[in-house]
């Protein structure tokens, strides 16, 4: 069993919020939020920060790098096996993603991993992570 | 102000189905209902308290007060924090009555997930969304990913093993105690005794939980009445009390700092303890949210009957097996091999605490002297986001 982990990815529900986040991605940028009042970056992205409460929050490209905390292949899955998991990103927070190009026994906590994007079923792309 | 001592669990039924192609969502909520008051010796209209969660058809609470005929109602409680919910409608149905704002709560839970619709892991999403949406905020980050149950707590014991070296014979030993348990239960949808190698050799649904680390999917409900002291002491079943309770969220914030090792239960637990005045060692009987495995080995840390990431040598060789270990838990065999009405299992905690306290539980699986009991509960998931709650229950002599 090693062959490599692919799902399709359903469109994701898009509000006022996160727009621009999803606009991004269109064009394969990868932005988190970062808080000017606090400093600091935060998951999902919101208007307000969810660390101090500030509304000076901004839009801030990542590389996309990270690590993987924790993960699991999900084998109960009509399209195949698929890996669920957390990356914590080099900015601070840490963001549930799938884990792509890789094998079901080819992950691990503590990997280093890097964002792409992946095209979804009639909405705008969505961040995955594979293994660098 | 402490609500120990002010409310009593005066009645409590589990309904016996565990399929129910014939019966209605209203209706097992409605049995349920009945049965919990006749067990109280108590009447629909004596009812003047009503609780419900997520998994009651129609209007928040009216729709099913208006099915039940409940005509005296002056206090209703929707709190919805999934499986927990009715542990934490016990703490709210303690305050009211502390309050004065009832005095007999009827709290219900009922649904029927084998009747179609069980949530497969893989597709998801529906739909796509036409234009902007404006539901929950986390959607569009979270539901596209394939999240289930099975492996958002997939996650958590992937971690805890990292980080403690938990193992899955460990976790397989949870289950083993759990069908110890159902094998003396002639409602338990699982009634065979499994051993830590069928655990192992069941098939892998998310790595590293295999079939046998999940729970059942059933049919069914139950009903708690939870009365003030007065009307308690009117009735003719042995005093149930509660004596401490607390809940607590625990969520992502911001992804700083994510722990999925760890549960609400280090909040709501040592909030419940307090209040009631004792310690995890002075409890006689657990039960424990078991949706899977490692949801119970990481609440028993949480909650101080062993330190964090002992959690695995703690469950092992039977040490939750009632008569054979230090903490006989989930004696009804739990979600785990009886009974998850609903994919929800707050309420079959409550219910079994009670029964080990009156004295009613199966002979084979009976706490001797049961006096203080808990009940605690997990709901959403602990890999995502949850609301725990705790209750901690004595039998008054
Ligand atoms: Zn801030």
């Amino acid at each position: 069993m090693s062959e490599i982990m692919t799902r399709p990815i359903p469109a994701p529900a898009v509000n006022l919020e996160s727009k621009p986040f999803f606009d991004a991605a269109e064009e394969a940028r990868f932005l988190i939020k970062r808080c000017n009042a606090c400093g600091e970056a935060h998951w999902y992205p919101r208007t307000i920060c969810p660390n101090c409460h500030s509304d000076d929050t901004v839009w801030e490209e990542s590389a996309g790098e990270g690590v993987i905390y924790t993960y699991s292949v999900m084998y109960r899955s009509p399209t195949g096996p698929y890996a669920l998991g957390y990356v914590t990103l080099n900015e601070g927070p840490s963001m549930m993603t799938n884990f792509v190009d890789v094998a079901p026994d080819g992950l691990a906590i503590g990997m280093k991993v890097k964002v792409k994007f992946q095209p979804t079923e009639g909405g705008p792309p969505v961040p995955v992570f594979a293994p660098v | 102000m402490s609500i120990k001592g002010k409310a009593y669990l005066a009645g409590v039924y589990e309904h016996p189905t565990r399929d129910a192609p014939d019966k209605t969502t209203a209706q097992l909520h409605a049995e349920s209902a009945r049965g919990a008051l006749a067990d109280a010796g108590l009447s629909f209209d004596d009812v003047d308290g009503y609780f419900c969660a997520g998994d009651a058809p129609g209007f928040g609470a009216m729709s099913m007060v208006d099915y039940m005929g409940l005509k005296n109602v002056r206090h209703m409680d929707t709190t919805e924090t999934g499986g927990s919910s009715y542990i934490v409608h016990l703490h709210h149905a303690a305050q009211a009555i502390a309050a004065g704002k009832c005095s007999v709560a009827l709290i219900t839970l009922a649904g029927r997930p084998r009747q179609g619709g069980g949530r497969p892991g893989g597709g998801g999403g529906g739909r796509p969304p036409v234009g902007l949406t404006d539901g929950a905020p986390e959607q569009g980050f979270e539901s596209i990913y394939g999240g289930s149950t099975h492996n958002t707590y997939g996650m958590c014991a992937m971690r805890h093993m990292h980080e403690y070296g938990t193992t899955s014979e460990q976790l397989a030993w949870i289950k083993v105690a759990a069908s110890h348990h159902a094998q003396w239960n002639e409602h338990a949808f699982l009634k065979s005794v499994v051993t830590v190698e069928d655990v192992l050799n069941s098939r892998m649904i998310a790595d590293p939980l295999h079939l046998l680390d999940c729970c059942v999917v059933t049919d069914g409900g139950g009903a708690v009445v939870v009365t003030s002291p007065e009307v308690a002491r009117s009735l003719k079943r042995p005093l149930v009390r509660l004596i401490g309770a607390g809940e607590a969220p625990k969520l992502q914030m911001g992804g700083k700092g994510l722990d999925l090792t760890t549960s609400g239960a280090v909040w709501s637990g040592p909030a419940a303890f307090a209040e009631a005045g004792v310690t995890p060692a002075d409890i006689k009987y657990a039960s424990i949210y078991d949706s899977f495995t490692i949801t119970v080995l990481m609440q028993i840390e949480d909650l101080g009957f062993c330190k964090k990431g002992e959690g695995g040598k703690f469950v092992a060789d039977g040490n939750l097996i009632s008569g054979v270990g230090k903490l006989p838990f989930n004696t009804d065999g739990g979600g785990l091999c009886n009974n998850h009405p609903t994919n929800r299992g707050g309420i079959t905690k409550i219910i079994e605490a009670v029964r080990q306290l009156r004295g009613d539980a199966h002979p084979k699986v009976q706490v001797a002297n049961c006096d203080l009991a808990i009940a605690h509960g997990t709901g959403g998931s602990l890999g995502v986001r949850h609301g725990a709650a705790t209750a901690i229950m004595e039998r008054e002599s």
